[in-house]
């Protein structure tokens, strides 16, 4: 068993709302609430769910780019949330993170070159200007750009070609841990796949370890090698890549892999599905018991009152589940 | 339930007549620096009962066909060719004519329920305009059919929620709200621009499932425009793949899955991760982006990106051939 990389214990994140001036908040909204995983060196944990399950919180919070409430992220042996400003800033070397937006997170009126080389100035102020343009260029190289477009502006590139150099400012400084978050929902077919086996091609011969948050499940099957499903918070299913799409134990693991039409007219005709009835509850007011409850095909009065553990099953996969 | 379709179905469909035809259809737009064309030369039929999908990338002119037909081309473009509605030229045609047809008999399904629905209006005064100009509906008849229709988009506690303004809904629950709006006068022809698109996966399901009943209760014809070959393999008759505003190939739904012809159509399957797929190779990639809207071009517009180009394919714009079976492409390299 490797030592892990990172390591996520009870981790919490809650936004107060309606604070008034005399009366307090007046209730939370638990976007992450008690999340726990380890991640190992090469590994790639898709991370999966609906709107508000979460997902995105989780990665800003591990990052420390959102204050968490509770729970610990230990990173290297070293507890993440106790480090000072001096050794976060060290930390944070090598923890990257890739957005959704390919074009709103580049500064319109740097050239790429310089979007590219900003961490490394940051972090390097050592170095000269040619080691750096150096380094760009092979950063630009390794992800499909041509070094020569370096002097342009972001929007002189396609979506993807942005995508490719948040890519580039991300690998720049070799980090261990790029936390990816929906990089590829904002593009086109033809283009999300170059990306998804950029990032393929980086992990391998990088060693990185990725946190690929998506709610696109047919994308996190090709990039993962486990995945963990959140629904309002908290993990429903978390599994190895292949245990899990052969056989998603969750009842939600399953409604949503069922819910996800495939492109294949033949076998969409023979499909049974599970058709969750509706929407989901809002994040501030999650139903007691189970959170997936009200929309369980199986809940029972058990799920109302008493909510699942998240529990091992033979496998090794954990499910938090009365029923399976 | 999705809908079995024999063979005999869709022959005895064929032989009726279209409901709705292009011809040629051309769109272009002026822009600062020329005019750019986003559909170049579409022509297609729907009849009745039948589901036709459209699956492009950006920039492919998907949407814009369906603005045409509707008469809701921005002001700086130019729509020529034909597009008849029943017979009736409806390209072009007056704010009067139109409005005599949409919303009564052809009607549209937006893509973001949040922008097209007006925010300052009561759920249920939207719904009971088209009723009241349409079928001189009085008030009150007019929101009992729009309660019903509510009920029938499964909207719980739709009597009370009609009164709602479109904010006071989940997202789910205003695309039903859209989705009534257009069936409310039972339409012979609806357009559907990335229904579902907007929305999460589960509720994504609930919704095609909606449609997919509704519309073969009604037996309307229906143009789903999408960029998902997951949507167009659970909803679609008959599927048109667009490219660079022309149609690079046309098919049955299961003909075109099971045998795509035309390169950009292999190639666009290829590149669609697949929840089934249990290999953990790389994905087939397309190298390029999707054609950049820009002005006249010769050629196939796919040229730029396909692995099998020769030099006529850049010189000369491969014509759609028909072929047997429905099948159409416009490829030198292929027969259809």
């Amino acid at each position: 068993m490797t030592e892990a990389l990172l390591s996520v214990h009870d981790l919490k994140v809650h936004f107060p709302i309606g604070k008034g001036l005399l009366t307090g908040a007046k209730g939370a909204v638990k976007a992450v609430d008690g999340i726990s995983f380890d991640l190992k060196p090469g590994e790639t944990l898709g991370i999966v769910g609906e709107s508000g399950c979460g997902k995105s919180t989780l990665g800003r919070a591990i990052l420390r780019l959102t204050k968490p409430t509770d729970g610990t992220v230990v990173w290297l042996g070293q507890d993440f949330f106790a480090l000072d400003k001096a050794s976060l800033r060290k930390a944070r070397r090598e923890l990257q993170i890739i957005f959704q937006d390919p074009l709103a997170s580049l500064d319109p009126r740097m050239t790429v070159g310089a979007i590219i080389a900003r961490p490394l100035k940051t972090f390097h102020p050592e170095l000269t200007r040619t080691q750096i343009d150096a380094r760009v260029k092979e950063a630009m190289a390794q992800v499909g750009l041509a070094p020569e477009m370096m002097r342009r502006y972001p929007h002189e590139f396609s979506g993807g070609q942005c995508q490719r150099i948040g890519i580039a400012r991300a690998m720049i400084l070799r980090p261990k841990l790029i936390v990816c978050d929906e990089p590829v929902s904002a593009l086109d077919v033809s283009i999300q796949a170059q990306i998804i086996n950029l990032l393929r091609k980086l992990q391998r011969e990088l060693g990185l370890s990725l946190l690929f948050i998506s709610h696109n499940l047919s994308v996190v099957r090709h990039i993962s090698h486990r995945v963990m499903v959140l629904y309002l918070g908290k993990v429903m299913e978390l599994a190895e890549r292949d245990a899990f799409y052969a056989n998603p134990m969750h009842p939600y693991s399953k409604a949503l892999i069922s819910a996800i039409p495939l492109p294949d007219p033949k076998a969409e005709r023979a499909r049974e599905r599970v058709t969750l009835q509706g929407d989901l509850p809002s994040p501030l007011n999650p139903p007691k018991g189970c959170r997936f409850c009200s929309r369980c095909p199986m809940a029972t009065d058990l799920c109302h009152s008493t909510e699942p553990p998240l529990s091992p099953r033979s496998d090794g996969r954990l499910v938090a589940c009365h029923f399976v | 339930m999705p809908s079995i379709r024999t063979n005999a179905d869709v022959a005895a469909r064929q032989a009726a007549a279209p409901i709705l035809s292009a011809r040629d259809l051309t769109v272009d737009f002026k822009l600062e620096h020329g005019v750019m064309r986003a559909v170049d030369g579409v022509g297609f039929d729907v009849r009745r009962g039948e589901v036709l999908g459209i699956v492009g990338e950006s920039g492919s002119g998907k949407s814009q066909i369906l603005m045409a037909a509707m008469g809701l081309t921005a002001i700086n473009g130019r729509c020529s060719g034909s597009v008849t509605f029943e017979g009736q030229e409806i390209l072009n045609a007056s704010p009067e004519k139109l409005d005599k047809i949409r919303g009564s008999s052809m009607s549209m399904i937006f893509q973001d329920p949040m922008t097209s629905l007006n925010p300052y209006m009561r759920v249920v005064d939207q719904l009971t305009e088209v009723l009241v100009a349409h079928q001189g509906k009085s008030k009150a008849e007019a929101v009992d059919v729009a309660v019903e229709m509510l009920e029938r988009v499964r909207i719980p506690d739709a009597r009370r929620r009609i009164l709602l303004y479109p904010h006071e809904f989940s997202g789910g629950m205003r695309q039903r709200v859209m989705i009534a709006m257009a069936l409310l006068c039972k339409p012979a022809l609806l357009f559907a621009d990335e229904p579902t698109t907007a929305l999460d996966v589960t509720v994504q399901a609930q919704i095609l499932d909606l449609l997919n009943g509704l519309v073969h209760e009604l037996n309307a014809a229906v143009v789903i425009v999408t960029h998902d070959l997951g949507v167009i393999a659970r909803m679609c008759d008959r599927v048109i793949v667009l490219y660079g505003g022309r149609i690079m190939e046309e098919a049955a739904i299961d003909d075109l899955f099971e045998n795509p012809r035309h390169p950009y159509s292999q190639g666009l399957m290829a590149a669609t991760p697949r929840l089934d797929d249990n290999t953990a190779h790389d994905l087939r990639t397309i190298p390029g982006s999707p054609r950049a809207l820009a002005g006249k071009m010769s050629g196939c517009p796919f040229a730029p990106r396909c692995d099998r180009r020769i030099e006529r394919c850049t010189a000369e714009t491969p014509a759609l051939q028909r072929g047997a079976g429905g099948r159409a492409a416009a490829c030198h390299l292929v027969t259809p």
